[in-house]
C-alpha cells in the first residue's frame, strides 16, 4: 500500500475495485464503513454485490476481467471532460500524451459495451471521483488474478496518478494483501529475482554485498523461476528437488489434477510444515515446523508496517522453528551461520543489508512497528510514500495500456464465468480454521454461488447438490442462490477440498508475474442425475 | 485552540466540542463509567459518570455534557459520590452479579465499582432472571441476567465495526440486546467479529472458549500480529500455563484500534490441535512415512540436494517461502537458496 490503514477512516471518497473486504480483510472494511459513516463517499467495482456495497454510494458491477476497459473509459471521460490534475500530470508523470492516445480509443460507449455497465455509469463515476481530492483507491486479488494482472494493476495507479492522488493521505493505491506476512516474505527476498531489500540479483554491486556479508566466493547472477514455472518444471526434469515451505500447494494452485500430477513426478520433495497437508502427502521428507505464537519474529504487513510476533507457547513435540530448520541444513552443507535467534536475524542481517529497513531494530518495535522505509535509527517510518506526488523512482509513470480477454471465456459448452476468492470464516484451505474449534460451525462445507436466473434456468433450488463442471475438473457441491451474484457468473472459494474451486480454475497466467487467472474461467453446472 | 475550565478547581484545557469526562482525563482526572465508548456518539445509559456543574440543576453525565468555558466541575464531591453509589446499587440488583462464577471476574468495571463503594449488601430487591443465556453459538455466552444495559455493545456494533447486527429493544424493564427478530447470534447478520464481547464491562458478554481456562489475574497477556489477512491487526494473547486461553485486541494500537475480526479473536486454537507435526517423517519404500530424528531427516535432505547439485547443477533445486510465517524464516530460505545451494529459484505465492 502506498498509503496506510489509518487513513482509511479519514478519507473522503474512496474508490473500492476487485475487493471484498469485509470478508477477505474484515477490521480493514470496519475503518471503511467508519468513514462512510462520517460522510465519505464510496464506490464499489464488483461483479458482485459485496456486502461493503450496502455502504456505498454508487456500485459498478462491471464484468469479470474488464477492468482495464472499464477504467481507460473512466479515464476518457475524465480528460475529455477536464477532470483529471493537470498540474500533477505535468509535474509529477510522464507518459500522458500515450495514455491520452489510448483511452482515446476507449470512449464510454466501447468500455460500456466490455465491461457490462452503461456509458452513463462510467460518467458517473469518472466525475464523482474527481468531485472529491484526494480519492483513495483500495484494491484486492480482483484486480491482480488474471493473465492481465499486471496491467490492472498499473490501471489502477494510472487512474490514480491521472487525478493527482498518489503522494498524500487519504489517498494513494492501496492492494490489501492477503496474507499475513506476503509482503515480508517479498521485502525477505523471497522472489526469484531480488535480495532482501528490493536489490537485485542481476546487479554486480547488491551481489558483491550479499557475498560479502554471506562470506561466500559467489551467487547466482540471473534471475531463478517463478512458482508456475517450477513446478512445471518438475514434470520436465528440470527441477529434480522441490522444497515447499508452508504452502498447500495442491489445494490452493489452480487446476489440481495438474498440480497434483506436477508435485507426484518431483524427484525429491521436501515439505515443512504444521500440519500433514495435501501436499506433504507427496513429500520424501516432511520436517515439523513451529507455528505462530511458538516463536518470536516479525510480520510485516499491507502498509509495510513490521509487527513483532511473540511466543506464547511452545511447539509440539520436536517442532522446530523455521530459521533453525534453515540454519541447521546451511550447516549441513557447509556453511556456519551466525545469527541464533529471530532478533538475531533481523538485527544483525536485514536490517543491515536492507537500506529500506535499516533503521528498523527489534528494540523500536515494541509497540506500534514501524513503515519501511525507515533508513535510519532516528527515522519514523513512512506512512504515505510518494509524499506529495515526488516518486520514489522519479515520474511517475503512465502506462498506455490495452484490455485483453481472460484466456477462458463462455462459451456453449461452458456457459457461465467462476471466479473465486475468500469467504469470511475460512482463511485458504483452512490447515489453521479447520482445526480452530468452532469455526466449521458457522462455514462447514464449499458451495456453489449462483444467481436466482441461472439457478431458475437450470431448475436448481437452493441448496441443493449439484455439478459444476470445468474444462479441467468437476466438483458436487451445493447451490447458494444469491443476489450478490449477477446473472452468468458463479462463485467459489477454495476453502474445503471437496468442492474446492481450483478442480476447476484455469492454469493460465500473467506473463510478468505469472499471476494465475483464478478470477475467470469457464464453466457449467448441471443438476444432478 | 483550547480554552479552559474549572475542573475541581484547577484550570484545565479543554478541546471544543470535548465532554467532560474526556477533558478530564486528559486532564489526569479519571471518572468512572461503563457506557462510554471512545469513538462512539455518547448514550449516558449508565449514570455512574454523573459529576457536579455549578449552575446546574441536578448532577450532569460527564459521557454526554460537552464542556465550555469557564464551566466549573466537581468530580468528587460527597453528592457525587452517594448518587454513584445508588446507581451501583439499582444496576446490581437489576440481574445476577455473582462474581464467584462469572468469567469477567477480575475484568469487570461493575465489580470494581462495588468494590470502591464498599458496596457489601444489596439494599433493593433482587429483578428476577428474565431472558435466559444464548449459548447455542460457539464463541460468544449472552448472559442477559448479567447485562447492565450500558449499550456499549450496542454501540461498539452500529458504530464502530458497522455490522449493524444488535440494538436494543423491547422497553422498560423488558429492555433487552436484541439481533434483527431477537434471534439467537446464529441466526442473525451476526459475522462473529466478537467486539461486542470486547467492549462489554460485565460479564454479560464473554468468550465461550474460555470458559473455565483463566482467570484475568492468573493469565500473562502478551501483544503479538494477527496470523491471518494481511492487515496486521495488534492482538494480546491471554496465556496460562503456556496456552493460550483467550485473545483480545490491543486497545488504541495501530492499526485495528482495538478491533478484530471473527479468525483473529476465535481461530487460535489450531496450534493446539492433535494433527499437528510433531517429529521429522521419511517416505519408506512402501510409501508410508516414518518417523525419524532431526539429525536423520537433515542429513538425508542436505545429502540429497548435494548429490542433485553434484549432478544436475544448482538450477536443479528450486523453493518456496512461506507467507504465513514470519520474515526472518523467509530471509534463512533465500539465503539457503542463494548463498548454499546458489540458485535463484525461490518464489512464494507473493502475487496471488
Amino acid at each position: 500500500m502506498t498509503n496506510s490503514f489509518a487513513d482509511f477512516k479519514n478519507a473522503k471518497m474512496i474508490l473500492v475495485i476487485g475487493s471484498n473486504m469485509t470478508e477477505a480483510h474484515p477490521v480493514a472494511a470496519t475503518f471503511v464503513k467508519d468513514a462512510v459513516l462520517s460522510g465519505a463517499q464510496l464506490i464499489v467495482v464488483d461483479p458482485r454485490r459485496t456486502d461493503l456495497v450496502d455502504f456505498a454510494s454508487l456500485h459498478v458491477p462491471i464484468n469479470v476481467g474488464s477492468d482495464v476497459a472499464f477504467i481507460n473509459g473512466v479515464m476518457n471521460v475524465l480528460i475529455n471532460e477536464n477532470l483529471y490534475d493537470k498540474a500533477y500530470v505535468e509535474s509529477c508523470t510522464t507518459g500522458f500524451d500515450e495514455l491520452k492516445q489510448k483511452v482515446m480509443e476507449y470512449p464510454p460507449e466501447r468500455a460500456a459495451e466490455i465491461s457490462g455497465v452503461s456509458p452513463d455509469a462510467i460518467r458517473e463515476l469518472a466525475r464523482r471521483l474527481a468531485s472529491v481530492k484526494p480519492a483513495m483507491l483500495m484494491y484486492t486479488l480482483g484486480i491482480t488474478e488474471h493473465t492481465c494482472g499486471v496491467n490492472n494493476v498499473m490501471s489502477c495507479a494510472n487512474l490514480q496518478m491521472l487525478l493527482g492522488n498518489v503522494g498524500f493521505e487519504c489517498g494513494g493505491v492501496n492492494p490489501l494483501r492477503g496474507q499475513n506476512n506476503v509482503q515480508g516474505a517479498c521485502d525477505m527476498g523471497a522472489l526469484p529475482n531480488v535480495f532482501p531489500g528490493y536489490q537485485r540479483v542481476d546487479n554486480a554491486e547488491a551481489r558483491e554485498k550479499f557475498m560479502k556479508a554471506w562470506n561466500v566466493p559467489s551467487l547466482p547472477d540471473k534471475p531463478g523461476l517463478m512458482m508456475p514455472t517450477m513446478m512445471e518444471g518438475l514434470t520436465t526434469g528440470k527441477i529434480k528437488a522441490f522444497y515447499v515451505f508452508g504452502e498447500n500447494l495442491a489445494n490452493t494452485e489452480p487446476d489440481i489434477h495438474h498440480v497434483e500430477h506436477c508435485l507426484e513426478s518431483a524427484e525429491f520433495l521436501v515439505c515443512q510444515d504444521i500440519f500433514p497437508t495435501e501436499t506433504t502427502r507427496f513429500a520424501h521428507v516432511i520436517l515439523p515446523a513451529a507455528a505462530w505464537s511458538e516463536n518470536d519474529g516479525t510480520f510485516t504487513s499491507s502498509e509495510r508496517r513490521v509487527n513483532r510476533v511473540r511466543t506464547a507457547s511452545l511447539p509440539p513435540g520436536d517442532a522446530k522453528p523455521n530459521w533453525w530448520i534453515f540454519k541447521e541444513l546451511a550447516k549441513r552443507m557447509g556453511h556456519e551461520w551466525a545469527s541464533n535467534s529471530a532478533q538475531e536475524i533481523w538485527d544483525n542481517e536485514l536490517s543491515v543489508l536492507a537500506p529500506s529497513m535499516a533503521g528498523i531494530k527489534y528494540s523500536r518495535l515494541e509497540e506500534d512497528g514501524i513503515q519501511w522505509p525507515a533508513p535510519s535509527l532516528d527515522h519514523p517510518g513512512t506512512p504515505t510514500l510518494h509524499k506529495n506526488g515526488r516518486f520514489t523512482g522519479g515520474l511517475g509513470v503512465l502506462k498506455a495500456l490495452d484490455w485483453t480477454p481472460p484466456a477462458e471465456v463462455p462459451d456453449q459448452e461452458f456457459p457461465l464465468t467462476l471466479s473465486t476468492g475468500r469467504r469470511l470464516y475460512h482463511y485458504h484451505t483452512r490447515t489453521q480454521t479447520g482445526r480452530s474449534q468452532g469455526i466449521n460451525d458457522l462455514l462447514g462445507e464449499e458451495t456453489a454461488d449462483l444467481s436466482a436466473a441461472d439457478a431458475r434456468e437450470k431448475g436448481i433450488s437452493d441448496g441443493e447438490r449439484i455439478s459444476v463442471k470445468s474444462r479441467r475438473g468437476e466438483v458436487v457441491v451445493k447451490a447458494r442462490i444469491t443476489n450478490q451474484v449477477p446473472k452468468g457468473l458463479v462463485w467459489m472459494a477454495f476453502h474445503f477440498r471437496e468442492g474446492c474451486a481450483n478442480w476447476l480454475t484455469n492454469p493460465v497466467y500473467d506473463p510478468i508475474t505469472q499471476t494465475a487467472e483464478y478470477k475467470a474461467c469457464a464453466v457449467r453446472i448441471d443438476k444432478l442425475g | 485552540m483550547s480554552d479552559t475550565f474549572i475542573l475541581n478547581g484547577k484550570e484545565t484545557p479543554f478541546e471544543k466540542g470535548q465532554v467532560i469526562l474526556e477533558a478530564a482525563r486528559n486532564g489526569g482526572i479519571e471518572i468512572p463509567t461503563l457506557c462510554y465508548l471512545r469513538g462512539a456518539s455518547p448514550t449516558g445509559a449508565c449514570r455512574i459518570c454523573l459529576v457536579e456543574v455549578t449552575g446546574a440543576r441536578s448532577l450532569m453525565a460527564a459521557c454526554s455534557t460537552p464542556v465550555a468555558a469557564g464551566m466549573e466541575v466537581f468530580t468528587e464531591t460527597g453528592r457525587v459520590h452517594q448518587a454513584r453509589k445508588l446507581n451501583v446499587e439499582l444496576l446490581l440488583s437489576s440481574g445476577k452479579h455473582d462474581c464467584m462464577v462469572c468469567e469477567a471476574s477480575g475484568n469487570c468495571r461493575l465489580q470494581d465499582l462495588a468494590y470502591f463503594y464498599k458496596i457489601t449488601d444489596l439494599r433493593f430487591e433482587k429483578n428476577e432472571e428474565i431472558y435466559p443465556a444464548e449459548t447455542e453459538n460457539p464463541f460468544i455466552v449472552r448472559d442477559f441476567s448479567r447485562c447492565i444495559l450500558c449499550g456499549r455493545c450496542v454501540q461498539a456494533c452500529n458504530e464502530v465495526v458497522v455490522n449493524r447486527a444488535i440494538s436494543l429493544g423491547y422497553r422498560g424493564a423488558k429492555s433487552k440486546v436484541c439481533t434483527g427478530g431477537d434471534q439467537p447470534y446464529m441466526d442473525s447478520i451476526c459475522v462473529f467479529c466478537g467486539q461486542c464481547v470486547e467492549v462489554c464491562p460485565v460479564g454479560a458478554l464473554t468468550e465461550k472458549k474460555a470458559v473455565s481456562l483463566g482467570r484475568p489475574w492468573e493469565t500473562q497477556k502478551i501483544r503479538t500480529t494477527c496470523p491471518y489477512c494481511g492487515v496486521g491487526c495488534q492482538q494480546l494473547l491471554h496465556v496460562k500455563d503456556g496456552r493460550i486461553v483467550k485473545v483480545t485486541a490491543v486497545e488504541n494500537a495501530q492499526p485495528n484500534e482495538g478491533r478484530l475480526c471473527v479468525k483473529g479473536r476465535f481461530a487460535y486454537d489450531f496450534i493446539y490441535s492433535e494433527d499437528r507435526l510433531k517429529t521429522p517423517l521419511i517416505r519408506q519404500e512402501n510409501g508410508d512415512f516414518r518417523e525419524a530424528s532431526w539429525d536423520e531427516a537433515l542429513d538425508l535432505v542436505a545429502d540429497k540436494f548435494k548429490g542433485i547439485i553434484e549432478q544436475y547443477g544448482p538450477d536443479a533445486l528450486a523453493g518456496v517461502s512461506c507467507a504465513r510465517s514470519i520474515n526472518e524464516d523467509s530471509y534463512q530460505m533465500q539465503k539457503l537458496f542463494r548463498s548454499v545451494i546458489g540458485t535463484n529459484n525461490i518464489d512464494h505465492c507473493a502475487r496471488t
